[in-house]
């Protein structure tokens, strides 16, 4: 183009431009004369091979799922593992008729009724050209007895396949989840996350638990080969094979000894309980009861066994330490006490006279004390050991809302706890912002009072409440608690240990930490809620028992637990960490209906320590039923 | 008025050789897509409807005066842009792209606008300084088109960024830059190519890769090339035939209704029917050319020649990709590929050619 500006020549113009337009259709003639030739090699000089590929001897490229990893205990127990099985398989679409296949393959191998309801779950969810299982686990005379009949039953096949097995079952089945067959939702999410290629030719996938969180470590790689088939599908030869790579093994910070302990010790209650190393967060155990079979999940749940679980009152399939949400009852009174020295509300030595119950100034409502009568004079070392009520009624109204949910909050109230485990719930920690959102009401100060002992909006998860008293325990520094120790790679130099760093550090005053936990400790001395906790002990246990209100008590009505139904008893808390001078375990107890926490929660409580510290098992195992506990809470 | 004045005037902007060549195009798509869905009428007829509201489209662009399509230049283009900023700020990420935009009643994907938007752009912006056409306007109506193609590359979805690059070099080609500077570009992208794979992301790359070496990821995307060739191969001088197609029929190839659909149409009508394919293509580019040639103006004559050469551009893309001389891009074969939305921009593309065709009597200067 010319440099210096100039009126053009319009024919001119038009002939350059003309001359470009001419290039372009050179350029487009290359284009398509390229794509000719590119197609005349395919169709024409390659065609042969290309037919070969596509008609007779078709490439079949097979995908080799690899082996799931392994999920061992901190002592490399053994919790999940995979077995080589044999299956029975039937393609619908290959068989004369479906039902008199089945009929006749059930005088040679035995099909229960459930596997035939399986079976037809199966039928309606997938399409009908697949291979879809009857049977697993047959046996070895199972497998010889229909292969010498199996030219009898065309679309039937023996299939060797890897299945999943959890020895601990039900102790585990809130912790490890299972892993199920990979359903739409599951394919649109891979899909979504363009990780379908890696998932050709898998079964199964991690559905909750750990088996669904840590689901990109444990499936590994998927490894191919190409193989050529006759038109028959029969592979004919291996044209190359890229291996799988298996997939991860974690090591939990779990003990599963101490998690057989912890749950036997509930005996028939239910409940949850969760113990934390509180110097680095790692969670020894993690229980939930009752749990489930989680085998029956894997191939796909028969109605039956499905109803049973689903609509048991004992909500076997919830996992209550980590989405209960229940009141932490008196539980939170070491919190509270905390705060209320925190800000200076109340000075350790500050007295108050418990009438057995409280009065806001200018309410005739009594808030009252569980104690009839009162205790008396109370200081803050003593409203911890008896669990005084009136004077946390008091604390709470005098430090008011805000101060308690900016204190509890930084004890990871009212938020999830970010453990390794998906669906977790973040209880409730109240204040005046959330509940104008949620009720488009301001605050009361009636509302501050029942906070203060735990039995106002507040909910907290087991989880949460373990978490705090971790927290507590080590000295208001915080590690956020994981299950997962370890990723094993099966390259040595890929291994990883997981180490969880600091949250936070509450930076609590040396003092006032001193005292919460010598009040703490002689909770579980005589004179305290939690006596049984620590009787005959050689070391010393910081407890605080908690009571959650599953019904109200109407004003001047008595709570007699003799007369209340079953289901309607409170819930038992019970928090705890020891040795108390230097914490290597905090554990939460809730026993669902379980009365009082001294008399329930505590026991079971002493029975984890007990192994934890002493390497003490329960001999006889243990026997909770003792719901008459004389201690109050 | 008589039933066939009304009529003449209903097609008066339509140019007839351009229609016949789109129209069979569409037919062979609403036929090669009752094969490729299993011989089922689901998605011929609803590309039946998409084909509706294109034609619709198109007819309304064809009817309307050239000096109104100058002036949506501005609007299309100041719109595509702030939606690709909006994009860039609160896009819907799916499949590891940020490509969608939420308006809470539709999600739109404004690349696609930017495909009319900034060639219209740039066309514009030559014709306001056609007299006195220096070096600068080159560099501005350059970065017209980069800044958008940026946006774009950054969603990340390079196979749009390349294609509208194309067009807007396009425009700047026939605008007369002069062969030094291309030589230079040129270049300049060869050396910046090694920074250019840095900047890609994964998986780009391995598609990239990918073309040399298809085998190596044969569960993946390398799968979708091998099975296309063989496809390809397979269909051999005559084709298998009709609704005959192994590949397509024993569930080999993947997308096949939509940047498949070449294999499809190839299997079963084998080389002769590309060389059908490709006279049809050639039909509607070289009608489209003479078009161009004989554009009135400045902004038609670059507006109709890049349009025309984008969309040579596009087939042969996708028929490369098919094939396997190219990577797999996820571009459309154009006008046959299932699809609503590049359907109708390319139909919006049409009736400006018809509009630059049929309105240059009035406009002649």
């Amino acid at each position: 183009m010319n440099k210096h500006v100039e009126l053009k020549n319009h024919l001119r113009e038009i002939f350059y431009f003309r001359l470009r337009l001419a290039i372009g259709v050179g350029f487009v003639l290359t284009l398509m004369a390229i794509l000719l030739l590119r197609f005349l090699y395919l169709q024409a000089v390659r065609h042969d091979y290309y037919q070969t590929l596509a008609e007779s001897n078709r490439i079949s490229v097979v995908p080799i799922v690899p082996n799931r990893g392994l999920i061992l205990d901190r002592n490399g127990i053994v919790l999940a593992h995979n077995y080589s099985g044999y299956t029975l398989e039937i393609t619908p679409t290959k068989t004369g008729g479906l039902e008199e296949t089945i009929n006749e393959l059930s005088t040679l191998v035995e099909i229960t009724p459930r596997d035939r309801k399986r079976f037809k779950k199966l039928l309606a969810e997938r399409r009908n050209f697949e291979s879809l299982m009857i049977r697993n686990k047959l046996t070895d005379e199972e497998v010889a007895r229909f292969a010498a009949q199996q030219y009898r039953f065309p679309g039937v096949e023996i299939k060797a396949r890897l299945f999943r097995d959890y020895p601990y079952g039900e102790q585990m089945s809130h912790l490890l989840g299972y892993i199920g067959r990979i359903n739409q939702t599951d394919v649109e999410e891979l899909e979504e996350n363009d990780l379908a290629a890696n998932y050709r030719g898998s079964d199964y996938i991690g559905k909750t638990g750990l088996e669904q969180s840590y689901e990109s470590e444990l499936h590994g790689k998927t490894g191919v080969e190409q193989v050529e088939v006759d038109s028959g599908g029969r592979a004919v030869r291996i044209l190359s094979r890229t291996p799988p790579s298996s997939g991860n093994t974690l090591v939990l910070s779990i003990d599963a000894k101490l998690q057989e302990i912890a749950v036997q010790s509930f005996g028939n209650y239910r409940g949850a309980l969760v113990a934390i190393d509180p110097r680095n967060g790692e969670v020894l155990a993690f229980v939930s009861k009752p749990g489930y079979d989680p085998s029956l999940f894997i191939d796909g749940i028969d109605p039956q066994n499905w109803d049973e679980l689903n609509n048991s009152p004992d909500t076997p399939l919830n996992n209550r330490a980590l989405r209960g949400q229940y009141p932490p009852g008196s539980t939170i009174k070491p919190f509270m006490a905390l705060a209320g020295l925190h800000y200076g509300t109340r000075s350790p030595e500050r007295t108050i006279s418990d009438p057995g119950y409280f009065t806001l100034p200018g309410s005739g409502h009594q808030y009252r004390d569980w104690k009839k009568g009162g205790h008396g004079s109370v200081d803050m070392f003593k409203s911890i050991v008896v669990s005084c009520d009136t004077y946390y009624y008091g604390l709470a109204t005098e430090l008011g809302i805000d101060k308690i949910f900016n204190y509890l909050s930084g004890f990871g109230f009212g938020k999830k706890t970010g453990i390794d485990l998906e669906g977790e719930t973040s209880g409730l920690l109240p204040s005046q912002e959330w509940k104008m959102r949620r009720y488009k009401q301001k605050w009361y100060a009636g509302d501050t009072v029942s906070v203060g002992i735990g039995q106002g909006y507040n909910l907290v998860t087991p989880m949460q409440l373990g978490y705090a008293t971790a927290t507590l325990a080590n000295n208001g520094v915080a590690y956020k608690p994981h299950l997962v120790r370890e990723v094993r790679s099966a390259r040595i130099s890929e291994n990883r240990v997981i180490e969880q760093k600091q949250a936070f550090d509450l930076k609590l005053d040396p003092a006032n930490y001193d005292l919460v936990r010598r009040a703490m400790v002689a909770v579980t001395q005589p004179g305290g809620t939690a006596v049984s906790a620590s009787a005959g002990a050689p070391y010393q246990i910081a407890g605080k028992t908690g009571t959650a209100q599953v019904i109200g008590i109407k004003q001047g009505a008595t709570y007699n637990e003799s007369q209340v139904n079953e289901r309607h008893r409170d819930h038992a808390w019970f928090i705890a960490f020891a040795p108390a001078e230097a914490p290597t375990i905090a554990l939460v107890v809730l026993a669902e209906n379980g009365g009082h926490g001294g008399g329930t929660a505590a026991p079971i409580a002493r029975k984890v320590l007990d192994y934890h510290l002493l390497g003490k098992v329960p001999q006889p195992l243990p026997d909770v039923a003792d719901k008459e506990g004389e201690e109050n809470d | 008025m008589t039933r066939r004045q009304l009529w003449l005037r209903f097609i008066a902007h339509i140019d007839p050789p351009l229609m016949l060549g789109i129209g069979l195009l569409m037919l062979t798509s609403l036929i090669v897509l009752y094969s490729a869905d299993n011989a089922s009428f689901g998605q011929p007829l609803k590309q039946l409807a998409n084909i509706t509201i294109g034609l619709t489209c198109m007819w309304l662009v064809a009817n309307l005066p050239l000096h109104y399509l100058m002036r949506t230049a501005i609007p299309i283009y100041a719109l595509g842009l702030t939606l690709l900023i909006g994009v860039a700020l609160f896009g819907e990420i799916s499949h590891g792209a940020r490509r969608w935009l939420n308006l809470g009643v539709m999600t739109i994907q404004p690349s696609e606008l930017m495909k009319i938007g900034v060639p219209l752009m740039m066309a514009w912006y030559f014709e306001k300084h056609e007299a006195t056409l220096t070096m600068k306007n080159y560099v501005v109506a350059t970065l017209l088109l980069l800044v958008p193609v940026a946006l774009i590359a950054r969603q990340p979805d390079l196979g749009t960024a390349l294609l509208i690059s194309a067009s807007g070099f396009y425009v700047l080609f026939l605008a007369g830059l002069s062969w030094r500077v291309m030589g230079g570009l040129a270049v300049g992208a060869l050396a910046a190519a090694p920074f250019m794979w840095g900047m890609l992301h994964d998986y780009q790359r391995h598609r990239i890769l990918m073309l040399f070496d298809p085998e190596q990821d044969a569960l993946g995307k390398g799968y979708h090339t091998i099975q296309g060739m063989i496809a390809v191969g397979s269909g051999g001088i005559f084709g298998k035939g009709y609704l005959d197609g192994t590949q397509t029929h024993l569930d080999f190839l993947p997308e096949r209704t939509t940047d498949f659909i070449f294999a499809v149409y190839a299997e079963e009508f084998g080389l002769l029917g590309n060389l059908f394919l490709i006279g049809l293509y050639l039909f509607v580019i070289g009608r489209g050319f003479i078009i161009t040639a004989n554009a009135s103006t400045y902004f038609t004559r670059l507006m109709a020649g890049s349009i025309t050469l984008t969309f040579a551009t596009y087939a042969f893309v996708n028929m490369g990709m098919v094939s396997g001389i190219l990577p797999v891009v996820g571009v459309p074969l154009p006008l046959v590929s299932y699809g609503g939305t590049s359907l109708l921009t390319l139909l919006l593309g049409f009736g400006m050619l018809m509009s630059i065709e049929t309105h240059k009597k009035l406009n002649k200067t």
